[in-house]
């Protein structure tokens, strides 16, 4: 009998938390997914991510080959090569795009 | 005609969109702000690709009173472009993250464009006559035998097709290490501050190779950094006073006359916190992503992740309004960690009077709320209310229970449609609103 009353207490604060601070309940479901996501809310780490937001390359080279690659994707004739990885291989002549992509002026200018 | 007022009474009409309809939307053509000049005859608005496009109000038509004047297309230019950090081995983008106009002084047009590290001051002039009637040269430009020369004329100006320049005047460089957020224009028309994630610089319009650090809050060991700077914006009238928001909601005010370097803040704005309802979402929300100054310089706006805050500048400890935008959010807080949408940066304006204040949400929503009458509406920038001078119907967004006709439940809202960005006209009811993609324009329904 006193089993059920404090059975039915517990659940009327679980209510009563849920009701009072939705945010609880899905600080509760993000926990439960990621239990081990920092005790330190908001925190230094998602700072740090902020400050230094941006892809990292490993040099200007490694970034100039990106850069080429991705137009060279734009450019309906050239070969789409997905499997490639930035920096994996020394380009031919063939792989380089013919000239430099004209400036495309914006679609609300039009 | 317009004063600027009343959101409520207002009925907001379709005037205009800018851009593609096609759904494929490349990452270059994502708008990344909008900004109307002090006249509102210009809107300009700066993009992902690093490219500005401002469109100019056209003289009213009189014998069409009803007819509101558009905005076309006056100029577009390539204001920055991608660029490569050596030092760090990072890309420095060329997204173009705000811009402020200049009041103007002369015939030109002067607005200051940033992406992450680099101010410009753009010249925008406007040219409509050439000089004709050259001794030396013809008119195709080549040079005439000085042999065959027996008179001589003065060169005249004769009108030509209006041609719009923009010109890079001043390039402010390696002011800043961490990722500019904002940029404010100085009532002096002098000086004007740019912001990152820890420190404020001054600098003066004139002068490029030199830049006063104004605020400075980073710390000796960066194990120790709890807050970044996230807005920062000049009061309208009085030139010293600016104040500057960080990631825990907190704003500071500083008077640079108090001192040279500002770091001690005049006013410190914060509104308590209740410890027991503090979560792992708290911090996160409060997080400040734009701060802008009432017309009359009375007043100072925040916007965090869920609500609008109106701050009186002579009360620190609480904000005299609260507005919450998409309350029903609250308990999708968990999903909108994971999907990153928690870390939206939404901004929000003020109407040319004060009395209402606007900003963007998901779906494509945007909320109006108007401070005098305590009322407030959502609505839509959606293609299928495009037809000239369609009234915008006020949109539901049902939280749980039954939903009713015509509302939208909160799992159907598309998190990819968001209103980052949006601008009130100076002086008239006509506002801006920025898609991903598209710029609606809509005006105040004459009749």
């Amino acid at each position: 009998m006193s089993g059920e009353v404090e059975a039915s207490t517990e659940e009327q604060q679980e209510i009563q938390d849920t009701v009072v601070s939705p945010e609880k309940t899905e600080e509760a479901k993000l926990k439960a997914r990621y239990p081990h996501l920092g005790t330190k809310p908001g925190g230094s780490d998602l700072l740090r991510k902020r400050l230094q937001k941006g892809q990292k390359y490993f040099d200007s080279g490694d970034y100039n080959m990106a850069k080429a690659k991705m137009k060279n994707k734009q450019l309906p004739t050239a070969a789409a090569e997905k499997t490639e990885i930035t920096g994996d291989h020394i380009p031919t002549p063939q792989d380089l795009p013919q000239r430099k992509q004209s400036l495309v002026a914006s679609k609300l200018a039009v | 005609m317009g004063a600027g007022g009343g959101g409520n009474d207002v009925q907001w009409c379709f005037s205009q969109v800018k851009g593609a309809i096609d759904d494929d939307v490349a990452e270059a053509d994502i708008i990344s702000t909008v900004e109307f000049n002090h006249s509102g005859e210009l809107l300009a608005t700066g993009d992902k690709g690093g490219r500005v496009v401002i469109f100019q109000q056209e003289t009213e038509n009189k014998s069409q009173p009803q007819c509101r004047s558009e905005y076309n297309v006056y100029s577009t230019f390539q204001s920055h472009e991608p660029e490569f950090d050596y030092l760090k081995s990072l890309e420095i983008e060329e997204k173009i993250n705000k811009i402020r106009w200049l009041p103007q002084k002369n015939a030109a047009q002067f607005l200051l464009s940033t992406n992450d590290k680099t101010i410009k001051l753009w010249k925008i002039s406007e040219r409509d006559k050439r000089p004709e009637g050259y001794n030396l040269k013809e008119e195709d430009g080549r040079y005439r035998d000085a042999a065959t020369i027996t008179t001589l004329r003065v060169p005249v100006f004769r009108p030509m097709d209006l041609m719009v320049e923009a010109s890079p005047r001043r390039v402010f460089v390696n002011g800043h290490t961490y990722h500019i957020n904002s940029i404010s224009v100085n009532s002096d028309n002098e000086t004007y501050l740019s912001a990152d994630d820890l420190r404020i610089n001054l600098w003066h319009l004139e002068i490029t190779d030199r830049s006063f650090n104004v605020v400075d809050i980073k710390p000796a060991n960066m194990e120790e950094l709890t807050e970044v700077i996230t807005a920062a914006e000049f009061h309208p009238h009085q030139c010293n006073t600016f104040v500057y928001s960080s990631s825990k909601g907190t704003i500071r005010l500083c008077d640079m006359r108090a001192s040279a370097l500002c770091d001690k803040h005049s006013k410190l704005f914060e509104e308590p916190e209740d410890p027991s309802n503090r979560s792992f979402f708290s911090e996160i929300i409060s997080s400040i992503s734009d701060v802008k100054f009432s017309h009359n310089g009375r007043y100072m706006m925040t916007r965090d992740y869920l609500s609008v805050k109106i701050w009186d500048l002579n009360m620190e400890n609480r904000p005299v309004e609260t507005y919450q935008v998409h309350e029903y959010l609250r308990s999708k807080l968990c999903s909108l960690y994971e999907n990153d949408c928690i870390f939206d940066k939404f901004e929000c304006c003020w109407n040319g009077n004060d009395s209402v204040v606007m900003t963007g949400s998901y779906n494509n929503f945007f909320r109006m709320l108007d401070r005098s009458q305590r009322r407030d509406v959502t609505l839509e920038a959606s293609r299928e209310s495009c037809k000239a001078r369609q009234v915008l119907k006020p949109r539901r967004v049902c939280a749980g229970g039954k939903r009713k006709k015509d509302e939208i439940s909160v799992d159907s809202l598309d998190f990819n449609k968001k209103i980052l960005h949006t601008a009130w006209h100076p002086q008239e009811n006509i506002i801006a609103v920025a898609t991903t993609n598209n710029l609606y324009i809509f005006q105040e329904k004459v009749n």
